[in-house]
């Protein structure tokens, strides 16, 4: 891992309807590292997270981002039974890297193809979304933001609602995204355990300010994960 | 049949009704698809009430002074405003946007029959804005809706990806770059058009089903975006054709008897469903 600085964060505040939610957050991410965010709802994590992928604009503060993001938010209604295969929607992944043409090209498909085979998900291209479990609907979303070459890829609590199982093998997945592809992963999650287990890094958000930033071995002795 | 049929295609104002009505039909069902997975179904709704005011606006302001506009012209510029504000609302969180649209439209339908009884009062036309007529497409109407779904057509093609992307995933589409929010507003455009050019055949009562019909009967059965979007043109398609015979038949409204085909077929599609999951 170098420390090649992929994410800036500087003292960023954000409030919503003039609640503060986040309070002068300063932090960084380094290129290829897995880094989780936990805290409790509505803490401010995926706030944060928001406003680093630039769906929340009007914060006070500096951020910088090297590189395009993908961002997984948490699934909605409308995507749980949306009509469409999952080759459909792996593919869709690729738009962010011509976005001037009007249709798929062969070097999408094979994108889109080595994706799918990369999260056991070729032979089931032609299921309908719909139909799937949580967790392969998660492993769907990562192959897409796999298919979008991004360099960071930021999700909002994949693993919610997934039993332990399934939850091991969305973090199996991601483990080999930023391990073999070298690609940063930014994780909210407020199931503190995995997290620990899995990041190089967690950063813990309380009513909005960061209390914990470093290496899981050091947490487990503040005594703080709940 | 056949020779019913070859009658039908005999009278120059049925040309015009199936040439209309097909073009409609189809780019209606379409654009269906993205509104009805985007959950803006309800302003298909409202904007229909929109242009029932717009229209009585129109057709009052010809009442007065003569202009010899074609109605259309009015409302079509109206209903996209209009379209693009109900858009705005729905993103803005701060308001409700179901109550909304239902003050909008409520106040455009009271605008529309107060305008129309100070008037010319409220007559046959009031009764073929409202339920469609297969009577009321002009040779005007017959220019700006084919220019119209033939546009909506194309730009779905251009920019089916985009559309595909958006409605899946609007955040995942933002973060990574697409302007999600000019598709809205294309989305708005696109079914204010579709609304007032589908005014005359179907009504201003009935348009807002064969968006929403076409749409929901596909999603019963068919698993990929590209099925369902072709499957709702086809359906859309079919059940206008089957509506305006048994309409010219039985003589019974060709908008009521359009959207009784596609409530048949949703109920047939839905039945498959069932059966399939067994």
């Amino acid at each position: 891992m170098n420390d090649e600085k992929i994410i800036k964060v500087e003292n960023v505040s954000f409030a919503y309807h003039s609640h503060n939610v986040i309070n002068n957050v300063s932090a960084h991410i380094n290129k290829g590292e897995f880094v989780c965010i936990v805290g409790e709802n509505g803490g401010g994590k995926s706030t944060l997270v928001k406003c680093i992928v630039g769906l929340n604009k009007n914060y006070k503060g500096n951020i910088t981002v090297i590189g395009r993001v993908a961002y997984l938010s948490q699934l909605t209604e409308v995507q749980n039974n949306f009509p469409a295969t999952i080759e459909e929607i792996v593919l869709s992944g690729t738009i962010a890297n011509r976005p001037r043409s009007i249709f798929y090209n062969k070097e999408d498909k094979r994108i889109c193809r080595e994706a799918l085979e990369k999260l056991a998900l070729y032979d089931m291209r032609k299921k309908c979304f719909r139909e799937l479990s949580g967790g392969q609907k998660q492993r769907v979303l990562i192959a897409r933001a796999m298919c979008s070459t991004a360099k960071i890829i930021v999700l909002d609590e994949p693993t919610n609602g997934l039993d332990p199982t399934i939850a091991a093998q969305v973090y199996e997945a991601l483990h080999t995204l930023n391990k073999e592809n070298g690609i940063t992963i930014v994780m909210v999650s407020h199931d503190i355990h995995r997290a620990l287990e899995n990041a190089d890094r967690v950063i813990q958000i309380t009513k909005g300010e960061i209390v914990f930033n470093d290496v899981p071995s050091k947490f487990d002795h503040r005594g703080c994960g709940k | 049949m056949i020779e019913t049929i070859l009658v039908i295609l005999s009278h120059p104002f049925m040309q015009r009704a199936i040439l209309v009505g097909s073009l409609v039909s189809i780019s209606a069902a379409l654009l269906g698809v993205i509104l009805v997975l985007k959950r803006y179904a309800m302003i298909g709704d409202g904007l229909s009430h929109v242009g029932f005011g717009f229209i009585s606006v129109a057709l009052a302001l010809e009442h007065f002074f003569a202009f010899g506009w074609a109605p259309l012209w009015i409302t079509m510029p109206g209903v996209l405003v209009v379209a693009i504000i109900l858009l705005k609302i729905k993103n803005n969180s701060k308001i409700k946007s179901d109550s909304a649209i239902a003050l909008v439209s409520s106040s455009a339908l009271a605008i529309g029959v107060a305008v129309t009884s100070w008037s010319t009062g409220m007559n046959l036309d009031t009764c073929n804005i409202l339920f469609g007529s297969i009577l009321g497409v002009t040779q005007s109407d017959l220019w700006i809706s084919v220019i119209s779904s033939i546009l909506i057509g194309i730009l779905f093609i251009l920019y089916y990806r985009k559309l595909f992307a958006v409605t899946f995933d609007e955040d995942f589409a933002k973060a990574s770059g697409l302007r999600a929010r000019r598709y809205g507003d294309l989305i708005a455009i696109l079914t204010g058009m579709i609304i007032v050019i589908g005014m005359t055949v179907m009504g201003t009562l009935l348009i807002s089903s064969i968006i929403v019909f076409p749409a929901l009967t596909s999603m019963r059965i068919f698993k990929s975006f590209k099925s369902v979007v072709i499957s709702s043109g086809v359906i859309s398609l079919v059940s206008f054709l089957i509506g305006i015979y048994l309409s010219f038949v039985h003589d019974i409204s060709a908008g009521a008897m359009i959207v009784l085909v596609n409530l048949a077929f949703f109920i047939i599609f839905t039945i498959m469903e069932m059966i399939l999951k067994k």
